[in-house]
């Protein structure tokens, strides 16, 4: 019997909350699975900040251009109705709040909508921030995807981040590999359980107060 | 006629002096004007403060400036990279300073340089440690925080198609911080694929205005870092 969710499930899923005609802004790592999972009759539109709106799939081999990147350093393609800009036009789409939704992965989230994906904060590590702390502070939608816990089985939805944030108060609703999960002004609300999980595997693998699904 | 053709690379770079503000253009790979900054590897201008959005990759192009110790400070949002050891390294050794920027606020403070405009305002960092040490204030109820313009000695940038005059074009996401690298700079030098004569670019389609360039440098078939790296190369 096969508990919770996957990668590509937990992507599957947090596209269904994505409208039709959405501009959207996927994270490294399985936000980008995202785009192999949109629903029946939507249509999305890809925003890289490197400078690309329309966004498509990874080119064929013969069909790369050295020139078409996406943020992940990866080669893609450009759909029917792209656009190329500078980066001081991206990050004004981002900033100035026209991308309707993001999806990031994390390390912590807490309870308050607080986000934490950039930094462990350990002395002596490299900062490297990137695009992040733009994406959090301008997009109208903030959802992350995560496992529900670290490798080590610590939780990873948290009453307070311990890791320096990349934003707070900023995420709306999170997809794990157990539930969806809301931010709420009461704080974590589960909308939704992985199947066969229970509310109460839920609990034991939250690091702060979560309520049942109403 | 204006006429802004300089013959080669090597002369292109030649008046950047030690202790220059050095803006290189690129995301990753795409955009980065390798010939332009291997010359300034040969030229050998030192304790140089470079901005670009990483520290680059394998032993070639930024990566390799930076390697052969002409960098003392780096200004960028992304540091880290699986293909590069070189910047890791001089970091940990306590060898090169960093100055790390959200990738939206340097993008603008850039910009705003080119502009004219001192400082601004952004929601960006508001409650993290990056904004520890800032001015903040409120518009609207809502917390900001100021960041100042970003200026350069020099700016090494690659496109597409230079005309004569310095109108550019690029060439998909090869564009990124380009444009607004030429307008902040002192002095922005340029290598094209194609270099054409007034008039051989549509008014319409260009992207920075010639105003903000001051030398083009025709590269016909400029190398790519990742088919640099590819083949295991290194410079010098």
């Amino acid at each position: 019997m096969s508990v919770g969710w996957n990668r590509e499930q937990m992507a599957a899923r947090a596209a269904q909350d994505i409208p039709d005609g959405a501009y959207v802004n996927l994270g490294i790592g399985i936000p980008e699975l995202v785009a192999r999972f949109v629903p029946e009759g939507r249509e999305f539109i890809y925003h890289t900040e490197n400078g690309l709106l329309g966004m498509g799939p990874p080119p064929a081999d013969h069909e790369r251009d050295l020139d078409l990147m996406n943020a992940g350093k990866k080669y893609v393609t450009a759909v029917p109705g792209a656009a190329y800009f500078h980066h001081a036009d991206s990050f004004s789409m981002i900033r100035g709040g026209h991308i309707d939704v993001c999806v990031l992965g994390t390390m912590q989230v807490a309870e308050n909508g607080d986000i934490a994906n950039w930094s462990t904060g350990a002395p002596g590590a490299i900062p490297a921030v990137g695009g992040a702390m733009d994406l959090v502070q301008g997009v109208k939608k903030i959802f992350v995807i995560t496992q529900h816990t670290t490798r080590d089985g610590a939780p990873k939805l948290v009453e307070r981040c311990s890791y320096p944030l990349t934003g707070p108060g900023v995420v709306s609703r999170v997809f794990t590999n157990l539930a969806v999960v809301d931010v709420t002004p009461g704080g974590f609300q589960v909308v939704e359980l992985a199947p066969n999980v229970t509310f109460e595997d839920v609990e034991q693998h939250t690091g702060a107060t979560i309520l049942p699904p109403a | 006629m204006i006429d802004k053709r300089c013959p080669s690379p090597g002369e292109g770079v030649a008046d950047i002096h030690d202790g220059a503000t050095v803006m290189i253009g690129g995301f990753g790979a795409s955009g980065s004007p390798i010939e332009l900054i291997h010359a300034l590897i040969d030229h050998g201008a030192r304790d140089l403060t470079v901005i670009n959005n990483n520290t680059g990759n394998g032993e070639v192009g930024l990566a390799a400036l930076i390697g052969n110790g002409q960098v003392k400070k780096m200004i960028c949002s992304f540091p880290r990279s699986s293909q590069s050891k070189v910047f890791p390294r001089l970091y940990e050794a306590g060898e090169i300073e960093l100055e790390l920027v959200p990738q939206g606020t340097l993008a603008e403070r850039i910009r705003a340089a080119g502009a004219g405009i001192p400082a601004f305002y952004t929601p960006t960092t508001v409650g993290t440690v990056l904004a520890e040490g800032k001015e903040t204030r409120e518009f609207d109820g809502r917390a900001y925080v100021m960041e100042p313009w970003l200026k350069a000695d020099f700016a090494l940038i690659k496109c597409e198609t230079a005309d004569i005059v310095g109108n550019l074009t690029y060439n998909k996401t090869a564009r990124n911080f380009s444009p607004l690298m030429c307008m902040a700079a002192t002095t922005a030098i340029v290598q094209a694929r194609h270099v054409v004569a007034a008039g051989g670019i549509d008014p319409e389609h260009v992207i920075t205005p010639g105003i903000f360039v001051n030398r083009v440098i025709e590269v016909p078939s400029p190398v790519h870092e990742d088919e640099l790296i590819a083949a295991g190369r290194s410079y010098p």
